[in-house]
This record gives structure tokens, C-alpha cells and sequence, in this order.
């Protein structure tokens, strides 16, 4: 193939990589791999050979990790690799975890209000009605 | 101070969520060049690996198997120009003669440039990227680890810096010549091709015994896990025994400095 063609159908694969994160992320409540025999090219096949992760960081000021994006990877080792160059490129993070997405059980949207809507009126659940000391941010 | 300010690292950035603190790796650093040293040369040299390698690897952009991928050769690349970018600004403040790092970097023939030959090899495939990119950064390290006690307290203070950069960049390279040489058939007889290709010029990277004993273990045990093994070929010719170190370098050379020199040169002097 010629230099070209490869730059051809290398944007092409991405486009389509892009618009399938864009699809899942909005569409699909549980995270998961394209669905088999979905696409066609050799791209997209290697593409469903290298799994999706999600990658959680955690910053230097922050105290627990954040879900930060998804990427493609062989295994989780090389996720963890990917995770920090595509991720904490400007020093973000002093923690890296990755988790295949199909590993994840998300809520469904379907579900939003049995799920959530009871708590929005339990005001009682909150401690407001306590007096926070002078010395502790961050509440 | 509350239990807080213990567990948060506090500082004036306080606007980004992320990527604040950076570090300048020459601070508090004493930049007076120590007289007697061959600093000047030796970050000339150095300066100029990074920078052509730099280059080679930048050339992956919008080319790699993988947009992940891409990304990682473009982070290594970047992290070998900011070493070319001090190496050659502690060259010209050595030197001395009014050149700086973009005139050391844009404006010398290829006569003058003292890479070694294995960075400026054209881009082949993505398993001789890999096979170069074991071999440089085996061998970078290598020679970064012996300069972090340097006489020049700036070229140490570099070097110190390097060498986190290249064990990421040997970890990169190691598990894709193992990924590479332990898969398919067919991707272990290319990575197999990848180092035979670049093995004739790993002889003239070394000038120390204990250095080249040292990449050598380190290359025979990333082999090993690869199910490779090193290859027996002779090292490339060197022309009246010069090779890249002494400004002699392949033909390859002058297609690259004629690419990355080309702005400099169309417009000499412009800033933007």
C-alpha cells in the first residue's frame, strides 16, 4: 500500500474510532466493546481485537481518582502505558488506573428516576444543620 | 496549617484542576561553564543525537499503526528535543562564539553535525522504529547515568533528567520488541529484520567497555523475552574511519537537515 493510501485509511479508522467513543459514550448506558462483525475493514477488526479501557487519574491536588477518557489497548499493561502518554502528557497525574470498560455495570438512563429522583427530597440527609469549624475547607 | 494542607500539594495555580507544578530542570543550578571540561563537545554531541532523533520520531505523526501509539512516539520525540534544546544552549554558552541553540540546531551544514548514524536512519516500519528505539535508549541511558556526576554541574543536572526520560522511552521500545519478536510469525521475522537493520551501527556508539557491557546485558534479556536473538552482522562502513560522531554521516542525513532546516533558512531571523 502506499504511503498515502495508508494516511487514507488511517483517517478514515480514526473518524470511525471517534465516532464510536462518541456513540458509546452518549448512547450506551454500559460501557462495551463494538459489538462483532459491526464493521468491515481490517481496521475495525484490529480495532475490535484491542479493547476498550477507561482510564481514572489521580492528580496531584486531587484525593481520589477521575475518570479521564478511554483508549484502545492490546492488555492492561499496555492500557497503563497509553493511559500515561495520552493523559498526563501535562503533568496531571501521580496515579494511573485503567479497568476494561466491558468490566463496568453502569445505571441506565432508563432507570434515572427510580434510581435518583427519591433522594432529591430528603433534605434532612444533608448535615446542614451542623456548624463547621473555622479549620476544615473543602465542604 | 489543618489536616488538609498534609495530603493536598498547594500552590499558586489554583485555577487548573490538573497539570500545575511544573519543575524547571536547571534551577538553582550554578550555569558558569567550569573551565578545562570538554563540555562544549560533548553537549554538541549528545545535543545532536537527541535533535535528529527527535526528528525521526516526530516524522511518526500521522503515520503510526495507532493513534495511541502516535501519541507515544510524539511524547518521546518531544522529550528528546527539550534535551537537545539545553544540550545545545549549554553548547553555545560553552563555546562561546555567538552561536545559540537555533542557529547550532537550523543553520549548520552536515558536515558539522556530530549525530551518531543510527539516529538519522530513514523511517522504515514500525518494528525498526522499535529496534532503534531499543538500541538508542539502551544505549543514552547508559551514557546519561555516567554524566549525572558529571564536572559540568549543568550537563549533570540534564542528565539527571534524561535518564527518567529514556528508562520510559527503553520500557516503551522493550515491550514492543517483545510484543513484536513473542507474536506472530510474521511480526517476530519483521522485528527480527527491524534489528538486523539497525545492528551494523550500534558498534560506534560506544567509546566505553563498561557502558557497551552494560546495553548489551540489557538488550540480551529484552532478546530473551522476545524470543530474538542478537544479530550477527557486520557494523556499517565508516569512511576513512570516520562515522557520525566525527561529522561523517549517511546519505540519509541530508534529506532530513534539508527538511528541518528549510523554514529557518527560507526566512533567517523571523520570529512568530
Amino acid at each position: 500500500m502506499t504511503e498515502h493510501g495508508d494516511e487514507r485509511s488511517r483517517e478514515e479508522r480514526s473518524r470511525r474510532e471517534r465516532s464510536e467513543l462518541a456513540s458509546e459514550r452518549s448512547e450506551r448506558p454500559v460501557a462495551s466493546a463494538p459489538p462483532a462483525g459491526a464493521h468491515e475493514s481490517t481496521g475495525a477488526a484490529i480495532k475490535q481485537n484491542w479493547p476498550l479501557f477507561e482510564v481514572f487519574v489521580r492528580s496531584k491536588r486531587g484525593l481520589n481518582h477521575v475518570h479521564v477518557g478511554s483508549l484502545h489497548a492490546a492488555d492492561a499493561d499496555m492500557a497503563l502505558h497509553h493511559a500515561r502518554d495520552l493523559y498526563t502528557r501535562r503533568n496531571e497525574g501521580v496515579s494511573i488506573w485503567v479497568v476494561r470498560s466491558d468490566a463496568i455495570t453502569a445505571s441506565s438512563p432508563d432507570e434515572k428516576d427510580p434510581f435518583f429522583a427519591p433522594s432529591g427530597d430528603k433534605v434532612y440527609r444533608h448535615p446542614t444543620f451542623y456548624e463547621i469549624p473555622d479549620g476544615v475547607p473543602h465542604i | 496549617m489543618t489536616a488538609y494542607d498534609a495530603i493536598v500539594e498547594l500552590n499558586d495555580h489554583t485555577h487548573w484542576a490538573f497539570g500545575t507544578g511544573f519543575d524547571d530542570p536547571l534551577a538553582g543550578i550554578d550555569t558558569s561553564v567550569p573551565p578545562g571540561t570538554d563540555t562544549a563537545e560533548q553537549c554538541l554531541a549528545l545535543g545532536d543525537d537527541a535533535l535528529i532523533m527527535s526528528h525521526r520520531l516526530a516524522e511518526w505523526c500521522t503515520n503510526a499503526p495507532e493513534l495511541e501509539d502516535e501519541v507515544a512516539l510524539a511524547n518521546l520525540a518531544l522529550d528528546l528535543l527539550g534535551q537537545a534544546r539545553l544540550l545545545l544552549s549549554r553548547a553555545a554558552q560553552a563555546r562561546g562564539d555567538g552561536e545559540t541553540e537555533d542557529t547550532l540546531a537550523y543553520l549548520r551544514a552536515e558536515h558539522e553535525f556530530h549525530n551518531v548514524r543510527l539516529a538519522e536512519l530513514p523511517r522504515g516500519d514500525f518494528a525498526h522504529e522499535i529496534a532503534r528505539l531499543l538500541v538508542f535508549s539502551t544505549w543514552r541511558l547508559a551514557v546519561l547515568e555516567r554524566l549525572v556526576d558529571a564536572p559540568d554541574p549543568v550537563l549533570a543536572a540534564i542528565a539527571a533528567k534524561g535518564v527518567k526520560e529514556l528508562t520510559y522511552h527503553r520500557e516503551y521500545a522493550a515491550g514492543w520488541t517483545v510484543r513484536l519478536g513473542d507474536g506472530t510469525d510474521f511480526s517476530h521475522g519483521r522485528m527480527a529484520a527491524a534489528l538486523e537493520a539497525v545492528w551494523p551501527y550500534v558498534d560506534e556508539l560506544f567509546d566505553s567497555r563498561e557502558a557497551r557491557d552494560e546495553f548489551d546485558a540489557a538488550i540480551r534479556q529484552v532478546l530473551e523475552e522476545a524470543t530474538l536473538a542478537v544479530p550477527d552482522v557486520s557494523s556499517a562502513a565508516r569512511v576513512a574511519g570516520k562515522a557520525g560522531r566525527d561529522g561523517v554521516h549517511t546519505e540519509a542525513m541530508g534529506y532530513l537537515l534539508a527538511e528541518m532546516q528549510s523554514v529557518a533558512r527560507a526566512h533567517p531571523g523571523a520570529t512568530w
